[in-house]
């Protein structure tokens, strides 16, 4: 029998899938900023990519707050214990249907590459593309900030496209990896709901 | 009580009735300002009452009482066709500056000079110091009838004469005496006459000049249309006793000034003079100021208002005769003049797209005695006035220009531009005669610049700001004609600024891309491996 678990709150619910449209909104118009195609026209582009830029820094705010509160942000505390039991599973271990190495369960919702993984987020992809985003938006004040010198917007532009490729490829494996739980869409539900089996079928 | 309580209901109910009467539109600005504001009738000035036979005489009757006008007048560009750039110091003006249009003022002043705002220039000997043949009229007439002769070195009719000769059309003198008692501040068509029609014609030099611009709709040009703001050129190209503000030997890259007040130096031919430093509502296009020029994106194309400008003129190709002997002229489709006996070829423009460039406000405008060969470019192109700048000057900005093409004659040996008479019922000037050989000699002769005897022609650029007719917001340039990779972008030649949305890094380019298509190729390989995994395992 399965064991339903509690295990996303109602405002980590609410963060993540208004980040998760705001992200998607966000490469759509930034890939068209970059030239990468036209959708929606380069002005359209830019203003939905500001609106939504902003928008996600609010939401930041506000959960950087409720991680801290929650004490939720020691989710995000690496460990490298059984790092290689995850990397076992997903790369043998997943195909012979053996078990999953990692419990959920409330206090520890991260498997332990996952919880590496985001951290790289946080600690390297998230500083490149917020950075260069902030002084990207910021353009017209370098020379007030006497900052024209030093920035090139070709220097700023183009780390913020490295990072805005890193963070789409960060999405496409992160939207795969939904798809391996005990059924394709267990994860995606239970980021629904907030509840998810975590015996499966054991 | 009760009584207090109907009351205050009365009104309560009698708000709305306010509300809407001031909701009302306002009156007209129009017909308030339609009330003189001048303190002097000038009809009724005994000094204006002529008979004027001439314009000077108007003159000599402006100036008994005006009594600093002439010599205000006789302090700028307008009079002296002369002026020294601010910038690189060098002595320019129509005199001698160098163009592609119609080529030298000297030996030709009859005809140029009906332009001159004073009147006798005949030839070089010209006395510049005689206040009394400055032409008022020319600017100040408010009746619009005023008109100098073409060809009478700057005076307006004074005798009846068929024109154009040969037409039978009898064309009358002037009232003189009713337009001075008609004068004002110079509207449109005052400066129009002269500016409208550069180079010889309506539309002919500037591209953002024409006749169109007496009467424009509000999609031609915001500032000067009776729906719009209904200015005159005098209100941006303000005058400081007599002294016009904007030059194009020099104009203002970048504003650092701002809004002109009252205080200040009262010159508002800039943009910002009026509309500030931060325009927009959005910060994204404020952000913009700083390296491009406002006219960049809110002059989408110029001569838009239906009068074709000229592109290009090949002076190499004048002179030739029809089968009749006679002078030959060839018309367009269009009914534009395509080949003239006395000028060569012609190409036209109509809603054209400015050409962008970097500018600073250095303009290296070439003057006509100026040696040529070391100032051309890698395909042996003079380019007159080069503009300076580049995306690392911070005085610089992205222009739009009209870049006129030309082929105009030269001295082959001396390596200089020529003064070529062209006008004249004499025996040398190329339109009565059509022989470069003599109408060069001829030119430089009377300018008395040196000339060795051999000329050849030469390709050249001129670049012409592009900076009226003004359009509508809504019709600004879109931002997705610079912000493209499409290699027919507004900005493809300004290649020093790494431009959003058109320029990429290409190493990153491919390894984002690389990195994209693992992680989706990479998801679905997994996902299809574990399916069929899963599958074996369950048919076990």
């Amino acid at each position: 029998m399965s064991e339903r678990i509690y295990i996303y709150k109602r405002y980590e619910r609410f963060w993540h899938w208004s980040q998760a449209l705001l992200i998607i909104a966000m490469m759509i118009s930034g890939f068209e900023v970059h030239g990468s195609y036209v959708l929606l026209g380069f002005k359209k582009a830019v203003q939905l990519h500001t609106v939504a830029a902003w928008a996600l820094i609010t939401l930041w705010a506000f959960t950087i707050f409720w991680q801290f509160t929650t004490g939720e942000w020691r989710q995000y505390l690496p460990t490298l214990k059984n790092v290689m039991a995850m990397v076992r599973y997903y790369t043998i271990g997943i195909f012979s249907d053996a078990p999953h190495p990692f419990r959920k369960t409330a206090v520890q919702k991260h498997n332990p590459l996952q919880r590496l993984a985001y951290l790289a987020l946080l600690a390297f992809i998230s500083p490149l593309i917020w950075g260069t985003g902030i002084f990207y938006l910021f353009y017209g004040n370098w020379a007030r900030l006497g900052l024209d010198q030093t920035l090139s917007l070709q220097t700023v532009a183009v780390l913020h496209t490295l990072g805005a490729y890193l963070i789409t490829a960060f999405f496409f494996i992160h939207v795969y990896l939904t798809t391996t739980g005990h059924t394709i869409f267990a994860h995606i539900k239970a980021m629904i709901t907030g509840w998810e089996d975590v015996d499966g079928k054991h | 009580m009760n009584r207090v309580r109907r009351l205050w209901c009365a009104c309560l109910l009698a708000i709305p009735l306010f509300v809407q009467s001031a909701e009302q539109p306002p009156t007209p600005l129009a017909a308030a300002t339609a009330i003189r504001k001048t303190t002097t009738d000038h009809s009724k000035l005994e000094a204006l009452q002529g008979p004027f036979k001439t314009g000077p005489e108007v003159t000599k009757a402006c100036l008994s009482c005006h009594n600093t006008a002439g010599h205000q007048v006789m302090n700028s560009i307008h009079w002296q066709w002369e002026a020294t750039s601010p910038t690189t110091g060098k002595k320019l003006g129509k005199k001698w500056a160098a163009n592609n249009f119609c080529g030298s003022v000297l030996s030709n002043e009859p005809r140029c000079t009906s332009c001159h705002a004073g009147y006798g220039w005949t030839d070089k000997g010209y006395d510049f110091s005689n206040q009394e043949n400055v032409d008022c009229l020319a600017c100040h007439d408010n009746t619009g009838t005023y008109k100098k002769i073409s060809t009478d070195a700057g005076h307006p009719l004074y005798e009846p004469r068929e024109m154009p000769k040969g037409s039978g059309k009898i064309v009358q003198p002037h009232d003189l005496a009713k337009i001075a008692q008609h004068i004002g501040k110079p509207g449109r068509a005052n400066c129009g006459a002269c500016h409208f029609n550069g180079g010889g014609g309506d539309a002919v030099k500037h591209g953002d000049l024409d006749t169109s611009l007496i009467k424009p709709p509000k999609s031609l040009d915001v500032h000067m249309a009776k729906d719009g703001a209904d200015m005159v050129c005098a209100d941006c190209h303000t005058f400081n006793a007599h002294q016009p503000s904007g030059s194009r030997y020099a104009a203002t890259a970048k504003d650092k000034h701002g809004f002109d007040l009252p205080k200040d130096d009262h010159n508002r031919a800039t943009c910002e003079s009026c509309h500030g430093f931060v325009p927009h509502k959005e910060a994204k296009i404020n952000n913009h100021t700083s390296k491009v020029a406002c006219q960049t994106c809110h002059i989408p194309e110029f001569a838009r208002g239906g009068i074709a400008t000229k592109m290009l003129w090949d002076w190499s190709t004048a002179g030739r005769m029809g089968p009749d002997g006679k002078p030959l002229f060839v018309k367009d489709e269009h009914g534009h003049l395509a080949y003239s006996a006395e000028k060569g070829d012609f190409k036209y423009g109509e809603n054209v797209r400015p050409e962008y460039k970097w500018y600073n406000g250095v303009v290296h405008q070439l003057a006509i005695t100026d040696r040529i060969d070391n100032q051309l470019d890698q395909h042996g192109i003079l380019e007159l006035n080069r503009v300076e700048g580049s995306a690392s000057d911070p005085n610089a900005r992205i222009w739009p220009f009209k870049v006129m093409r030309g082929k105009q004659p030269y001295d082959t040996v001396n390596n200089t531009l020529v003064v070529n008479h062209v006008y004249g019922k004499d025996d040398t000037s190329f339109w009565s005669n059509f022989d470069y050989a003599k109408s060069i000699k001829a030119g430089m002769d009377y300018a008395g610049f040196p000339y060795s005897g051999q000329f050849g022609f030469i390709e050249t650029r001129m670049n012409w700001f592009i900076t009226h007719m003004v359009a509508p917001k809504d019709q600004a340039v879109p931002c997705q004609e610079c912000h493209t990779r499409a290699t027919d972008g507004r900005l493809t030649a300004i290649t020093d600024i790494y431009l959003p949305g058109r320029d990429t890094n290409q190493l990153v380019d491919l390894f984002g891309g690389l990195a994209i298509i693992g992680a989706i190729g990479g998801g679905l390989l997994h996902g299809i491996v574990r399916l069929i995994a899963r599958r074996k395992e369950k048919a076990k």
